[in-house]
């Protein structure tokens, strides 16, 4: 698969976790936009919970298999920047929240009342910072994760 | 609607006895709730073939909870968009007592079904059946709603926001609303959140002093029994071999801790019940949350299977930059 066609998948399976992440807290129906013709499934919470899954299942896999790739081949040559390591940090952070929301609601497991909490709010909290740090990166136009010119003076 | 009996008091009768003296007062019933909370999720039995209708649990419950009874101050913040967004007030309808509501949190159903030849009158008391895997609790996006270990599905009033998420998805739609307290009152009351979800705790902070839940004590004809959900099954099922009688909540949703038998199948009860809002029925209830357990497999296999294509991705890039090098 080419690098272009992957980063292309990414953003799509992003936006769409994000859209389906923030249609988990009521409020699409309040503020009629699921009343938009299209949008009507943005209201159905155990749709968007499960599209949320497999998206995440998706995302996993495609970090997973990028920061591995990275570890092992281009860790010299390619340099994350600042704000390339905030957002990793923070993807990290969603992620891991994440997938304790995933067993937290196992049928076989059951977890104090306040890490259940504990969980859902940094769930939300890391998920809002990512999405302002990524739209300021995109705002500033440094959306790249990794240093500018460093590739081409280490090859 | 019908008004609440206030008259009876056993609330005066337990606070003279206070809490501690009133438990060591009913030892019997003690060590099987309190055991069972340590090991194993508790469940309740309601044999509704025995329920006479009599509303004592009702009134018993409102007794007892009622410290917990939202108390909103009026007028309520505007809430937007106010076309969209409806005020939920049952604070000057406490003593509605025939459907759910946030000041009532048990009320009984009643039903005349002919079953076999033989005429049925069966009343069927109806709160949360604190399901197994919750998915008011599992899906609320706040971390307001939790299953205790011993098998308690609570919504934290102090954290609730109040956007009825929990009842959407609750396949019962039990929890029931009260606008204008909980949190949301100090965030964006007006954008955001709409007051807070009530519904039955199962005592909890009777069954944590080894007490048992007030509906459960006060009845004059013994419907509940409570204890381990494996032994309070084993008493459902004897019951229901014994006589041909009907189970519903053991597979329900996946498995409630809330178990009735009744002479009368449950498919003919459902059908005789007045159904609507806070009124639940007795329908058959798919497991809510068996997709998400199946996907919780795929998001197991994941990151292995990302790390394999990371490692065969690289692979290929080193050894192909190793040729580069062995061709220079
Ligand atoms: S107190 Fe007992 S008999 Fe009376 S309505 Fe409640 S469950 Fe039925
Ligand atoms: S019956 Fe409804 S409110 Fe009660 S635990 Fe089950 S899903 Fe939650
Ligand atoms: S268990 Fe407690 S809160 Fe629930 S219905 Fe019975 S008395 Fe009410």
């Amino acid at each position: 698969m080419s690098n272009i066609i992957f980063a292309r998948l990414f953003k799509i399976t992003v936006f769409f976790i994000a859209l389906t992440g923030a249609a988990q807290m009521p409020v699409f129906k309040r503020y009629y936009i699921s009343d938009i013709p299209g949008l009507g499934w943005l209201a159905d919470f155990y749709l968007t919970n499960k599209i949320h899954y497999a998206l995440g299942a998706v995302l996993i896999f495609m970090v997973m298999y990028l920061a591995t790739e990275y570890i092992l081949s281009k860790r010299n040559t390619l340099q994350l920047s600042r704000c390339g390591v905030v957002r990793a940090s923070l993807f990290a952070a969603v992620i891991f929240t994440g997938v304790f929301r995933v067993i937290k609601n196992l049928p076989y497991v059951t977890m104090d009342p306040l890490t259940v909490m504990m969980i859902d709010w940094t769930h939300l909290s890391f998920a809002i910072l990512l999405g302002i740090t990524a739209l300021t990166a995109l705002i500033r136009g440094r959306s790249s994760y990794f240093e500018e010119g460093r590739v081409e003076r280490k090859l | 609607m019908t008004v609440k009996n206030k008259g009876i008091s056993r609330r005066n009768f337990l606070k003279g006895l206070g809490a501690g003296s009133a438990a060591m007062l009913l030892p019997s019933a003690l060590p099987a709730v309190a055991s069972s909370s340590e090991t194993e999720e508790i469940a309740t039995l309601l044999d509704i073939s025995k329920c006479i209708g009599c509303g004592e649990c009702v009134r018993g419950c409102s007794e007892v909870n009622e410290s917990k009874y939202p108390e909103p101050k009026k007028p309520f913040p505007v809430m937007y968009p106010t076309s969209r967004v409806e005020v939920e007030d049952w604070s000057d309808k406490r003593d509605v007592d025939d459907r759910l509501t946030p000041y009532n949190w048990l009320f009984i159903q009643s039903a005349e079904v002919e079953y076999n030849g033989t005429l049925h009158e069966i009343n069927i008391p109806r709160r949360c059946l604190h399901c197994q895997n919750p998915p008011c609790a599992n899906l609320c996006p706040w971390g307001a709603a939790a299953k205790q270990k011993n098998g308690i599905t609570r919504i934290f009033d102090n954290v609730c926001l109040g956007g009825a998420k929990c009842r959407t998805v609750c396949p019962w739609h039990i929890p029931q609303r009260q606008t204008g307290v909980g949190l949301y009152m100090r965030l964006l009351p007006k954008f955001g959140g709409n007051g807070v979800m009530y519904k039955c705790d199962r005592c909890y902070n009777r069954i944590a002093e080894g007490q048992q839940p007030a509906c459960i004590e006060v009845c004059p004809e013994n419907v509940q029994t409570i204890g381990p959900r494996s032994e309070i099954l084993a008493k459902a099922h004897e019951l229901a071999d014994k006589n041909g009688w009907f189970i519903y909540g053991e597979e329900e949703n996946g498995g409630t801790n809330t178990i009735y038998v009744s002479p009368v199948p449950f498919d003919l009860l459902n059908r005789a019940i007045d159904k609507g809002a806070g009124k639940p029925g007795l329908q058959p209830v798919a497991d809510s949350m068996a997709d998400e357990e199946t996907l919780a497999t795929a998001v197991a296999i994941a990151p292995l299977a990302g790390i394999a294509a990371g490692i065969i991705k690289a692979g290929h890039y080193l050894s192909s930059s190793a040729k580069g090098k062995n061709n220079e």
